[in-house]
Parts: C-alpha cells; sequence; structure tokens
C-alpha cells in the first residue's frame, strides 16, 4: 500500500525535524536572560499546546464531515484525531506544570489560563472516549461522537474567556509568561519545532487510523470465516 | 413556524403533563436542592464569607440541574417512544426545544424555593445575581438536554451524563458567580448570553444527528 511508504518517509521527515529542532533549541538559541535553562521547555510545551488544538480541530472537521457526507469513514478518522490531542493535551499538562515548577516553584498554578484551559478540555475529551466506549458500534454512536467533538471546538475559545474572566475575582495575573520578545533565532527554534510537533503528530495520526483500518478490516474477515 | 411552535409546545406539555401525574422529578429536585444547602451551611466554616456561600449556591443549582436531567429523556426511553417521536412528521429539533422548555420549567420551579431558602439561610441574592441565574437555567437547559439525550443513548446513562455535562458548565459557573460577587456584574451577564447564543445554535442544530440513526 502507498499509504504505508509515505507514512514511513514522513516519520523519516518528523525525526529528523525533531532532531533539527532539539539542536535548534539548545545549541542555537540563546539563552533567556530571565529564567536560563528552565525557559528552553517553552519550545516544547507552547507547540504542543498548538499541536494538541489542530488535533481537536481536526477531529471536529472530520465530525461535520462525518454528518455532513454520512460517509463511513470520518468516525474513524475524527476519533483518531481526537486520541492524539488528548495524548498531546495530556502533554501538554505534564510540561507545563514542570515549567510552573522550575519558574514558580509549584506544580500546579490555577494562574496560568493555558494550563487551566487543557485541564477542562483534558476533562471533556476524556468523556469523549467514555461516551464512545459505552454507545453500541453504528452509525449512531459515529454521530453522537460527532456532535461531541463539534461541542469541543465551541468549548474552547468559550472556556478561554470563562477562565479569563474568572481571574478577575479569583486573583489578579500575577504570572506572564511571555514578557520579552523572543529574537530571531529563538523564533526559529520555535516555529521549527513546532513543525516537528505537528508532522509527529500528524505520524501517530496515520500509523494510528492504518492500525484501526487493519483491525476493522480483520473483524470483517473473521465475521465473514465464521458466517461461513 | 407556528406549526413547529405548536409542535414544541405540545412535547413540552406533555413533559409537564407527565410530571403532574407521577411526580417524579421535581419533589427530588426540590429536597435535593434544600438538603444541599442544609450541607453547605456545615461544611462552609463560621468566618468563610458570603462570597463563599455565593460560590456554592451556583453548585447547588448546577448538581440540582443534573438530577433533573438524568430523568429528562426517562419516558422518552420506556417503550421506546423516542423511536415514535423520531418518526414523528415534526422537525427533530423540536423534540429537543420541547425537552428543553420542560426541563427549564422544572428547573424554575426548584429555584423558586431554593433562591428564598438561599436568601434565608445564607444572604440575599442581588439583581444582577437573578438576571444571572435565568441566563444560567438557559445555558443549562439548552445543553443539558442534548448532552443527556446523548447519556440516554448510552449503556452508562446516568452515569455518564456529569462527566459529559460539568466541563461544558464550567463556563456557566463562571459566569454565574461572577454575576453575583463581581463589581462588574454586566460583564458576566454579556459572557452568559454569548454562551447561551452559541450553545443554543449549536445544540439546536445537532440534535437531529444524535437521535437518528
Amino acid at each position: 500500500m502507498s499509504l504505508n511508504r509515505n507514512v514511513a518517509a514522513i516519520a523519516v521527515g518528523a525525526a529528523g525535524l525533531m532532531a533539527l529542532a532539539l539542536a535548534m533549541v539548545f545549541f542555537v538559541a540563546p539563552e533567556d536572560a530571565d529564567q536560563g535553562i528552565s525557559q528552553k521547555i517553552f519550545y516544547f510545551h507552547v507547540p504542543i499546546a498548538l499541536t494538541a488544538y489542530a488535533c481537536f480541530g481536526t477531529g471536529a472537521w472530520k465530525g461535520l464531515r462525518l454528518l455532513w457526507t454520512g460517509a463511513e469513514r470520518y468516525d474513524l478518522e475524527s476519533y483518531t484525531a481526537i486520541h492524539q490531542g488528548t495524548i498531546f493535551g495530556a502533554l501538554t499538562l505534564l510540561t507545563g506544570s514542570i515549567w510552573a515548577k522550575a519558574s514558580w516553584g509549584v506544580w500546579w498554578a490555577w494562574s496560568s489560563n493555558q494550563l487551566v484551559l487543557f485541564l477542562v478540555l483534558f476533562l471533556f475529551y476524556c468523556a469523549y472516549f467514555m461516551l464512545r466506549f459505552s454507545v453500541e458500534p453504528g452509525t449512531r454512536r459515529a454521530r453522537v461522537s460527532a456532535v461531541y467533538a463539534l461541542f469541543g471546538v465551541a468549548l474552547i475559545p468559550i472556556s478561554f474567556l470563562a477562565i479569563r474572566l474568572a481571574n478577575d475575582f479569583i486573583h489578579p495575573t500575577v504570572f506572564t509568561r511571555h514578557g520579552a520578545q523572543m529574537t530571531g533565532t529563538m523564533l526559529a527554534a520555535f516555529w521549527v519545532s513546532w513543525a516537528a510537533l505537528l508532522l509527529l503528530a500528524f505520524v501517530m495520526y496515520r500509523v494510528e487510523l492504518i492500525g484501526k483500518h487493519i483491525d476493522a478490516n480483520l473483524r470483517d474477515l473473521r465475521d465473514i470465516l465464521t458466517a461461513r | 413556524m407556528s406549526a413547529y411552535a405548536a409542535d414544541v409546545a405540545a412535547l413540552a406539555r406533555k413533559d409537564l403533563r407527565l410530571e403532574l401525574r407521577a411526580k417524579d422529578t421535581l419533589p427530588a429536585m426540590l429536597l435535593f436542592v434544600l438538603a444541599t444547602l442544609v450541607v453547605f451551611h456545615f461544611a462552609l466554616p463560621p468566618d468563610a464569607g458570603d462570597d463563599a456561600a455565593y460560590g456554592l449556591l451556583w453548585v447547588a443549582l448546577v448538581f440540582t440541574a443534573l438530577l433533573g436531567l438524568g430523568r429528562a429523556w426517562v419516558p422518552e426511553r420506556e417503550g421506546a417512544a423516542l423511536d415514535g417521536l423520531v418518526l414523528a412528521p415534526c422537525d427533530r429539533s423540536a423534540i429537543w426545544l420541547g425537552k428543553a422548555l420542560a426541563t427549564l420549567a422544572f428547573l424554575v420551579a426548584a429555584e423558586v424555593v431554593a433562591l428564598p431558602a438561599f436568601a434565608l439561610f445564607f444572604a440575599p441574592l442581588r439583581g444582577t445575581a437573578l438576571l444571572g441565574v435565568v441566563l444560567v437555567d438557559i445555558g443549562i437547559c439548552t445543553v443539558g438536554s442534548l448532552v443527556s439525550a446523548m447519556a440516554a443513548s448510552s449503556r452508562t446513562r446516568e452515569l455518564i451524563l456529569p462527566l459529559l455535562f460539568l466541563p461544558l458548565a464550567i463556563p456557566l459557573i463562571v459566569g454565574g458567580v461572577g454575576s453575583s460577587i463581581s463589581p462588574d456584574g454586566g460583564k458576566y451577564l454579556l459572557f452568559l448570553a454569548l454562551y447561551d447564543g452559541v450553545f443554543s445554535i449549536l445544540s439546536w442544530a445537532s440534535f437531529e444527528y444524535v437521535v437518528t440513526e
């Protein structure tokens, strides 16, 4: 299958780009004047978060396509994209927590809007899996999952706004992450890192999708054989 | 359009009549919200202040609503009445709107008792907070009716409903708390109106896909 060969090539590309990103982050980009070495996690934390958004967006888009066209393949694609998004969302929480410890001395900071938003989204998308696995497979499940995925992309900006508003009465924003402007090489390292993570997410998405397709084909085959 | 309104009214009336005859949901919601307020009295330290009580009020309202939403689609599920409704020659979104209105009626009825009780036990509510209650109710019932229809189509039903609903209700809690304690309450009312608008349209447009095969 040519698709599988392409995935292998893209996987090699993602690995190369990731190596380049690591090299740029640690050897090319200058060390941050305030935060020192701990600021380096920024080059992973923020691109991982942006990649997670991209995955959730893709999942919702595929869900919309499913409702629009009724084509069954979008169900699996939507599910896989959200699965990847949840993985990257969990990584965002993890890297954010490490960064919070390094720069503020606490593992969790409610004043970090990005972290709180990802916690809400993580809970929301974990419930997606609970829902999906408790509905009988079929058109109904595909449609319910797609609608829930669409609710997710509406929830992202609304929650972001809500968390910003909540800061007014919970506590004023004390910490800001993007105090100083990034210099040229810092920006370049950031972009390369983001490109590498996006490509990595794409490869993981394709690999999971291929695995799911093989799984489904195998199940069909088994059904045919047992029916005989 | 008037046919659509008639369908919605008929469906909502059906739920209200069922409730009047069986009296399943509303007494449970009333008792629950009162019991919750009493629990909160013992959960709050004596010097907690009014702001903490206002915060807990919204928790009580959301959980009371969850109690009602958990029962929302039970009549439709029994005897597969939902299949009949889906086959009926009416717009499917009317089923959702009828359910949302009936749930809203139950929730408002519970609040007619709960809010004076809150004022009596803890602290009086100001005008913006009451407007906040109305807007939050609309948000809860529109989103909740759709999400509970999703939960009703799953095996785990009542178990999964809070998991689906609570992350969606967090912005409502923020808006509600803001409208009752922030000096700039209008901003939060505006936010709640935005939430209601966005999620009403989304629920209205997508309900059909949740109930059809």
